[in-house]
């Protein structure tokens, strides 16, 4: 086992030897410490993208795209999709995956709404506890998600499709396959509640975005995160629990769909036990198009709300172009291939 | 050499199987402040597993560790930190997507309030480095990817010395290296002996062993065959006890080398 690894240590370190004046000049620049904090070069590329998009959309239908409307909703229509695609990066650059979201946000939406039915659904009390169960939902299911992945070793793909299908199902054997109502007030309250001009659901999901934007960013938690994603084995031996860390995660990934379950409640009125299939593969395309590696140890959460924002645009462009919808998905299937193109781009000329 | 003082760490008759293969058997091993012990060894004679039972990765069947004369417990990696106790791994443990100075603080950053104090931690960094007086990387805000086999062991180790650790242990640091950047990390080893560290050194080349060892311990077959000083013998006495386990009357009894096998 020594043996391989040695030869290839010693091939590294002889193609590398060549230039070490060039390594350190090429990394050492006094701008790479910005550069990185500020976002790596997919993030600038990907954000010049859509704010093209955005300029060409303007430019072509100037009254109907580039209106406070149209582009509130359109945030509004994102800002489910940005909770999950948040908790979706921290999974990521663990270099694990997430498949259950969008099963766990519906589950949660139906744990959420019977117990806000069975306690009379009109008082803020009511609908409190409501938002308390949905998280609490998300979180336990999170939970299993990584206990299962870190202890368990199964692979994050395998135990998340399972958890995919059991929550999927578990919410269809609640509800008996019909869509659920949410409460009312919920509904016409936070659903379409504004706080300056902005939906509130926008407010929640940006408020949130920031906080675990800086946590991964600047914290211990985040720092942890990367390295285990880098390098489990490393970041166990200088002693971060790698394990408690995974576990949480997701957590951190079921909490968000938990909430988003919520918010979607509020939102759409409904339980929407078959409209969230897919959401996993959008949070994933989000966070890859936002530059995070699959590999894990890379990505941002400022590249994830640019990765959320660019399918949203096509969309929301499109549909007011005229152009049929099914394009969208087209088109946002080619950015997400050449998004992790350039991500393996970029790994091959870091590794030589 | 060995009666001067207590030893910072002594291991004695530590046995480590996995599973039924008896992995380590018997294990003396004792390392001085300010010395450095070379732990020498044939492929598969034990010398990884001993240290990571150590460094509480793997938990020991039997055998006591004693730190500073007294016994310890290690049941992990911050155990073994905690007591002073760091280790540069075969495999080079580093996050390749972090850079210097996050991955020397990794597992133990510094805190400014919620958020981590970079500045900090960016010049302890600079520091350490300077300190093992080593010039060959330039930014400790370089990705850890971008570095050569020498920088990278370079930073290895001045992980370790980060710590006020009392012992550092070092696994074939220059198993991958070139002669300049060998050099470098002898030159390294040498400054950690200096600044009163205890140093356990794992290698296969003698020529490292010798320049810097002060005492040489020889593992065959998962036993100790010899613990001696390096001036009381010679490149090929060792060479002799890593291959067969004995050399003169140096080495383990004829029947216990063969009922290793
Ligand atoms: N986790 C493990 N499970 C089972 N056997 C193991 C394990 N780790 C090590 N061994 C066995 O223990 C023996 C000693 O291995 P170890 O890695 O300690 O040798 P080493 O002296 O470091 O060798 P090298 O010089 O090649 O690095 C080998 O026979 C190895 O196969
Ligand atoms: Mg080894």
């Amino acid at each position: 086992m020594t043996a391989p690894s040695r030869s290839s240590k010693s091939q590294r370190t002889e193609t590398e030897d060549a230039g070490p004046d060039g390594v350190a000049a090429r990394a050492g620049s006094p701008g790479a410490g910005l550069t990185r904090r500020l976002g790596s070069a997919q993030e600038v590329w990907i954000g010049l993208v859509l704010v093209a998009l955005l300029v060409v959309f303007s430019l072509l239908e100037p009254d109907s795209f580039a209106t406070s409307f149209n582009l509130l909703n359109l945030v509004a229509d994102a800002a489910i999709l940005l909770l999950l695609a948040v908790g979706m990066t921290y999974v990521i650059i663990t270099s694990g995956i997430d498949l259950s979201v969008g099963g766990l946000l519906v589950f949660s939406g139906v744990t959420a709404t019977k117990v806000m039915e069975a306690t009379g659904a009109t008082s803020t009390g009511s609908l409190l506890l409501g938002v308390v169960v949905a998280m609490l939902t998300g979180l336990v299911w999170g939970v299993l998600n990584g206990a299962l992945v870190a202890y368990g070793r199964i692979p994050p793909l395998i135990v998340t499709l399972g958890t995919l299908g059991m929550s999927l199902g578990g919410a269809l054997l609640l509800t008996g396959g019909v869509d659920m109502r949410a409460p009312g007030r919920l509904n016409l309250g936070l659903g379409l509640d504004k706080f300056v001009g902005v939906p509130v659901i926008v407010w929640i999901s940006v408020a949130v975005t920031l906080v675990l934007g800086v946590i991964l960013a600047q914290c211990r938690f985040g720092r942890h995160t990367y390295a285990i994603g880098s390098n489990s084995k490393a970041a166990r031996n200088s002693g971060v629990l790698v394990n408690k860390h995974l576990v949480k995660v997701y957590a951190l990934a079921g909490l968000l769909a938990g909430l988003a379950g919520y918010l979607s409640l509020a939102k759409y009125g409904v339980t929407g036990v078959s409209a969230h299939s897919t959401d996993n593969l959008q949070a994933i395309a989000a966070v890859v198009i936002g530059g995070t590696s699959l590999f894990g140890g890379a990505g941002t959460v400022t590249g994830t709300v640019i990765g959320v924002f660019i399918p949203a645009v096509l969309q929301n462009g499109f549909q007011i172009l005229g152009v049929k919808p099914f394009w969208q998905q087209v088109v946002v299937g080619a950015v997400l291939i050449a998004a992790v193109y350039l991500d393996q781009w970029r790994r091959k000329a870091r590794d030589n | 050499m060995s009666d001067n003082g207590t030893p910072t760490l002594e291991l004695s008759g530590v046995n480590k199987s996995f599973g039924a293969i008896h992995v380590l058997h018997d294990i003396d091993l004792a390392v001085y402040p300010g010395q450095v012990t070379a732990l020498v060894g044939d492929n598969g004679a034990g010398k990884s597993t001993l240290i990571k039972c150590i460094a509480g990765i793997h938990p020991i069947d039997s055998g006591e560790i004693r730190f500073n004369g007294k016994p310890v417990n290690i049941h992990g990696p911050r155990d073994a930190a905690d007591l002073g106790i760091e280790i540069v791994y075969q495999d080079l443990a580093l996050a390749d997507n972090l850079d210097i100075a996050q991955n020397m603080f990794l597992g133990r950053e510094r805190k400014k309030g919620v958020v981590l104090d970079e500045a900090s931690m960016e010049q302890a960094a600079r520091e350490t480095l300077a300190k093992l007086s080593v010039r060959t990387v330039k930014s400790v805000r370089q990705q850890v990817a971008s570095l050569s086999g020498g920088q990278r062991q370079t930073v290895a180790i001045a992980k370790a010395v980060l710590w006020e650790s009392k012992v550092v242990i070092l696994d074939e640091p220059t198993a991958a290296l070139g002669v300049a950047q060998t050099r470098q990390v002898l030159d390294l080893v040498h400054r950690l002996a200096e600044t009163g560290h205890g140093v356990v050194l794992i290698s296969h080349n003698m020529n490292d062993v010798f320049e810097v060892a002060d005492r040489i311990t020889c593992l065959y077959l998962g036993r100790v065959a010899a613990d001696v000083k390096r001036s009381d013998v010679t490149h090929s006495q060792v060479v002799e006890l890593i291959t067969t386990g004995r050399s003169g009357d140096l080495g383990l009894a004829p029947s216990t080398a063969a009922e290793s096998i």
